[in-house]
């Protein structure tokens, strides 16, 4: 009867050791298939062999055949001025949320929730129009303006700064703390793993982020990664596929590299934000 | 006194809550207003119709095309993601060899753009050349066009969101199924209690609540999810993976018949607005768990 047991529990451990194995691998096949072609020369690309030289050579041709540097720093400028224009803007409106009293703020806390299910990715048209009646068609501001309010920033934060202890608020305001220094010395500093969190969530999307960008940009001075590589990718030309796949990495890898090191702090900045 | 803090709060609101009004509610209402006028075209102004761009909707082959895709698309990504999340989550919560690796696996998809896994999944699937069909034609399978095929183009593109998606979900099984006390599996291993049992009793009902918090994200996703369309399909062939959003940027971007792509945009807002009161709803009714 132990025995028998024991002999189970081993199958048992069997099937869900080879299940989750088999699932791993036909998850990372389609990246390790496209990470093997980029590495080998464009001759091999037909051929599952790992015979073959192992060369950078594709990534060169790459970055030589499209602007990815400038696609490269676009996206960096881009990522950045939405972080911290989001921590700043959001900081305070959160603050205001959780330190005041004013009429209304039931109303308008739920239309700042309300932007969680209607995000700005979806109404294109009419903000297409209002960035041309601003002038703004074709700059890295009007990729990142519809995203500095974020109310799921708002919401974050202001979670996070209703659990300051109001013994440590009042003794900055006794000591002559202006508003302005209590959110900065008192409430920030505790907000910090909140602020990481959402940070990382903030700069992998915003660095992923296609739609928008696609519709608002029309030069190289202002594409970021994803509407370059789009470009780069669709144009007709007969460009060898180790070469599409080299740009592909080449615009993942910063990400990628960041994930892959910061492993746990990855997953628990996701963890952290997307629990409610 | 009173009105002084009013007008503190005021200044600390303002910044942010002028640019969320500019950029999420006033498009949004202005763009049902412009959704009963027509589009100006050259030196024809824009003419109020009413529901005429409505009446067009109803009308329009594409649109019901691209609804009925919407609907498979969302039908298929948003159990699958639900159950392959929680299939990853309950495979790398325990002991198992290699669990870093196994684990980095589900979620490095996670991390890429859409736009870049659209080009490794093209490449993937590529006839003749794609991993993907040099495997079915070692096991003797005819090439097949995978995304060229109208008959398959929709679900090709599905499995890539899927693919991409089901990674980041496990996480928050992840988190959830670390909340369920050891001790409860203690008591239910004295009982002799089977881990499927346990799994139907305990950890189902105890995760509930992730489940539907995944859900809704899932069913949002499949709404606003095309990236990849624009690389792989372009709504093609034959508008066989045409869905909503990617029809509303080609309406509004291609055709600039924005009126059209403002009534589009309409339909859009309302099915989120709808699965917004099903989340309120739902997780007020499941929520006490917590």
């Amino acid at each position: 009867m132990i025995v028998a047991q024991a002999n189970s529990w081993s199958l048992d451990r069997l099937l869900f050791t080879s299940g989750a194995w088999l699932l791993a691998v036909i998850w990372v096949l389609p990246l390790g298939y496209a990470i093997m072609t980029a590495f080998q020369p464009a001759a091999f690309e037909t051929q599952i062999t790992l015979q073959a030289p192992l060369t950078l050579e594709n990534f060169i041709r790459a970055w030589n055949a499209a602007p990815f540097a400038r696609y490269f720093l676009n996206t960096v400028l881009l990522v950045t001025m939405i972080l911290v224009a989001q921590l700043i803007l959001c900081s305070l409106a959160a603050f205001a949320f959780v330190r005041f009293e004013f009429p209304f703020k039931g109303v308008l806390f739920a239309l700042v929730l309300l932007q969680l299910m209607v995000m700005p990715d979806i109404l294109l048209v009419r903000n297409y129009a209002t960035m041309r009646t601003l002038g703004l068609i074709d700059t890295i501001l009007a990729i990142g303006l519809p995203y500095f309010a974020s109310g799921f920033a708002i919401f974050l934060l202001r979670q996070t700064f209703m659990t300051v202890p109001r013994e440590l608020d009042e003794a900055a305001r006794i000591e002559g703390c202006s508003w302005l220094g209590l959110l900065w010395r008192v409430y920030v500093p505790l907000a910090k793993p909140t602020m990481l969190a959402f940070g990382l969530v903030s700069v992998s999307h915003h660095w992923n982020n296609f739609i928008w960008p696609l519709i608002i940009t029309s030069s190289v001075e202002t594409r970021p990664l994803t509407v370059g590589l789009s470009i780069f990718a669709t144009t007709d030309s007969g460009i060898e596929w180790s070469i599409i796949t080299a740009a592909t990495l080449i615009t993942s890898a910063p990400l990628l590299i960041g994930f892959l090191l910061f492993q746990r702090q990855f997953v628990q900045s996701f963890m952290r934000a997307g629990i409610k | 006194m009173i009105k002084r803090e009013w007008m503190i709060a005021l200044a600390f609101l303002a910044p942010a809550l002028i640019l969320l009004f500019s950029f999420t509610h006033y498009p949004a209402i202005q763009t049902v207003i412009d959704s009963f006028w027509s589009t100006a075209r050259g030196r024809r102004p824009s003419l109020f119709i009413g529901l005429g761009n409505y009446a067009r909707l109803l009308e329009d082959d594409i649109f019901r095309r691209a609804m009925i895709n919407n609907a498979i698309y969302a039908a298929i990504t948003i159990p699958a993601s639900v159950a392959l999340a929680l299939a990853m989550a309950l495979f790398v919560q325990g002991r198992l060899a290699g669990r870093s690796f196994v684990r980095m696996a589900y979620f490095t998809p996670t991390v890429l753009p859409l736009i870049a896994v659209a080009n490794i999944w093209l490449f993937f699937y590529l006839p003749g050349f794609g991993l993907f069909e040099q495997i079915r034609g070692a096991l003797g399978f005819d090439p097949r066009n995978w995304i060229g095929t109208p008959d398959t183009a929709l679900y090709a593109v599905t499995a890539v969101t899927v693919w991409s998606q089901a990674g980041f979900f496990m996480i928050f099984y992840l988190a959830a199924l670390q909340t369920i006390p050891p001790n409860l599996r203690d008591a239910a291993a004295i009982e002799g209690c089977s881990n499927l049992t346990f799994f139907r009793r305990v950890t189902w009902p105890l995760i509930m609540p992730t489940t539907l918090f995944i859900s809704v994200n899932a069913t949002i996703n499949a709404f606003r999810t095309v990236d990849h369309i624009f690389v792989m399909t372009q709504g093609g062939p034959n508008n066989a993976s045409m869905l909503l959003l990617y029809y509303i940027y080609e309406q509004g971007f291609r055709f600039w018949d924005t009126a059209y792509a403002s009534a589009l945009t309409v339909v859009m807002v309302v099915i989120l607005a709808l699965v917004g009161i099903g989340q309120f709803f739902l997780l007020d009714r499941k929520v006490h768990y917590k």
